[in-house]
């Protein structure tokens, strides 16, 4: 039995992780909400908005948190434009067609990237990449805090969208109720764009937050995605506070399994996680049975 | 304030109305009454722009709104209740009457509410209630309520009685006249012909989606055809 020495950091170690995981998991539960579907190019949109952060650094000397400013604000014009431009036109109203045509965007976007990104890991440099900050006597990287501080502020501000401005109570009457939402004037297709677009730009912020320690390549947003639904589905699909929660929890547990089990079977945990709650609670934590 | 001729619609291959005309003037209950499944609900969604028209024209307030869509029919005060109220279950019901005035009556929302929970103290009550625990009849007033709250010009109610009780179907028309005698223009599509008749001052009766009879309301009470077909006195 490993003592507190080892076992604090590990889980203060977790907790940042798993806040940019919630921070994934809060678009991906924001936009189930809504649009019922699973958004499939998920994965490849957080890649983009990593490599947009990667280039405003290599190529402007821009600072991935000065970056803060710049990607998410593009992501979410980004995402505005695919939900109205491609999903929404492209699925008929038809949610399955939506669930397809993200995963089509998927792999288009991932193979343009391949292209034009080329294959090689790429990471940038900082002055505070090895900054240690030390809390309960554990030393923690500083961009990691930076992140856990960036992840609970980003989730506020989108529960204030949510529950105190027309556009999240907009949001919340499409989720349910379409016709009611057309019959008091709210523009369906703009609103389904909004939610998109937030979702989107919750992976801009993401990026921005990680990339000081982590790194990007084509294919870096799979396990995100994968992660991020085992979130959404623990927390209660397209429950807010239930993705938080659920991003913490998968956190710790991936760094604890880390701990007992070693690297290569750290994530088995989270799995495992996600096979229990899918057999003895299929609404998940917060979720309600629909 | 509405006048609308020679309206078809329907959906896909199905021709649902075939050439409907209605007039409405200011400050008039109309009733729009037929058994189910003749048009009267397709009918209110041509009105709202839910659905595109095939044929004929709308215009209302001096306006062509044959060819708007949904929002900007709202923004000129065409407000539509619809049948099976289509409230927001997940939302309180404070938030339900918030969305009303999302595209109109926004400048006085704080005063709409308070009339609004004037008019139906139940709901009054249950403001930060979730709308999806309210009973039938309570989700009906706040279907009208939200209604109220984009300052209609002329108010369509789709079936306003359909699944209440006895007793608070009698509410629910004294409501309508109420409304009514208050200045507001309404649109009553109901099967519950008597009642329909008694608070309107003209009605239309709609058959296979066409209009079969029309006129003052209490002449209709006395038509033989009317009474025979409809109200199932001999």
């Amino acid at each position: 039995m490993p003592d507190l020495a080892i076992i604090i950091p590990s889980v203060l170690n977790g907790i940042t992780t798993g806040a940019l995981y919630a921070l994934v998991a809060l678009g991906l539960t924001l936009i189930y909400g809504v649009l019922h579907i699973i958004n499939f190019a998920h994965g490849a949109l957080l890649m983009l908005g990593l490599y947009a952060v990667y280039y405003l650094k290599a190529r402007f000397g821009i600072d991935p948190y000065l970056a803060l400013l710049i990607v998410p604000p593009a992501m979410f014009a980004l995402g505005y434009a695919l939900q109205r431009g491609i999903i929404g036109r492209a699925s008929h109203g038809r949610d399955e067609n939506i669930l397809l045509v993200t995963l089509g965007l998927a792999i288009v976007i991932e193979n343009l990237s391949l292209f034009f990104f080329r294959s090689d890991t790429r990471i940038i440099d900082t002055p505070y990449s090895f900054e240690t900050v030390e809390i309960l006597g554990a030393f923690l990287p500083l961009p990691k805090v930076v992140a856990f501080a960036g992840a609970i502020v980003t989730a506020a501000l989108l529960w204030l969208v949510m529950a105190r401005t027309d556009l999240g109570r907009a949001i919340r009457a499409v989720a349910k109720e379409k016709k009611g939402t057309a019959l008091v004037g709210i523009d369906t297709d703009h609103v389904y764009a909004m939610s998109y677009g937030l979702g989107i730009a919750c992976l801009g912020v993401a990026a921005c937050l990680l990339l000081p320690s982590y790194y990007v390549n084509p294919q870096v947003g799979h396990g995100f995605v994968l992660i991020a639904f085992t979130i959404v589905v623990l927390g209660g699909m397209g429950s807010f506070v239930g993705a938080l929660i659920g991003g913490f929890v998968i956190g710790v547990v991936e760094a604890m399994g880390g701990l007992f089990l070693g690297e290569s079977l750290g994530q088995i945990g989270i799995f495992a996680i996600f096979i229990l709650v899918l057999i003895f609670r299929p609404t998940g934590l917060l979720g309600h049975r629909v | 304030m509405l006048e609308v001729a020679g309206l078809r619609g329907g959906y896909g291959a199905v021709e649902v109305l075939r050439g409907v005309d209605i007039d409405i003037a200011r400050g008039e209950i109309v009733a729009l009454l037929g058994s189910n499944g003749v048009g009267k609900t397709t009918f209110a969604a041509l009105l709202s722009g839910l659905l595109p028209c095939r044929g004929g024209t709308i215009r209302f307030a001096g306006h062509d709104i044959t060819r708007l869509g949904a929002r900007r029919i709202v923004e000129l005060g065409l407000i539509q209740v619809p049948e099976g109220r289509h409230i927001f279950p997940n939302l309180t019901v404070r938030e339900n009457l918030e969305l009303g005035a999302y595209r109109r009556g926004k400048p006085n929302r704080a005063a709409n509410i308070a009339r609004v929970g004037e008019t139906f103290p139940r709901l009054a009550e249950r403001f930060d209630q979730k709308a999806g625990t309210l009973s039938g009849g309570e989700q009906q007033m706040l279907a009208i309520g939200r209604g109220m709250m984009a300052e209609p010009e002329l108010l369509i109610l789709d079936e306003p009685s359909i699944g209440l009780s006895p007793l608070l179907v009698e509410e629910m028309f004294a409501l309508i006249r109420q409304l009514n005698e208050a200045g507001l223009t309404i649109l009553l599509v109901e099967q519950n012909v008597l009642q329909s008749l008694e608070i309107a001052d003209r009605a239309f009766v709609m058959e296979n989606g066409e209009i079969r009879l029309s006129g003052k309301a209490a002449a209709m009470l006395d038509d033989p055809e009317l009474q025979r077909s409809y109200l199932g006195l001999v």
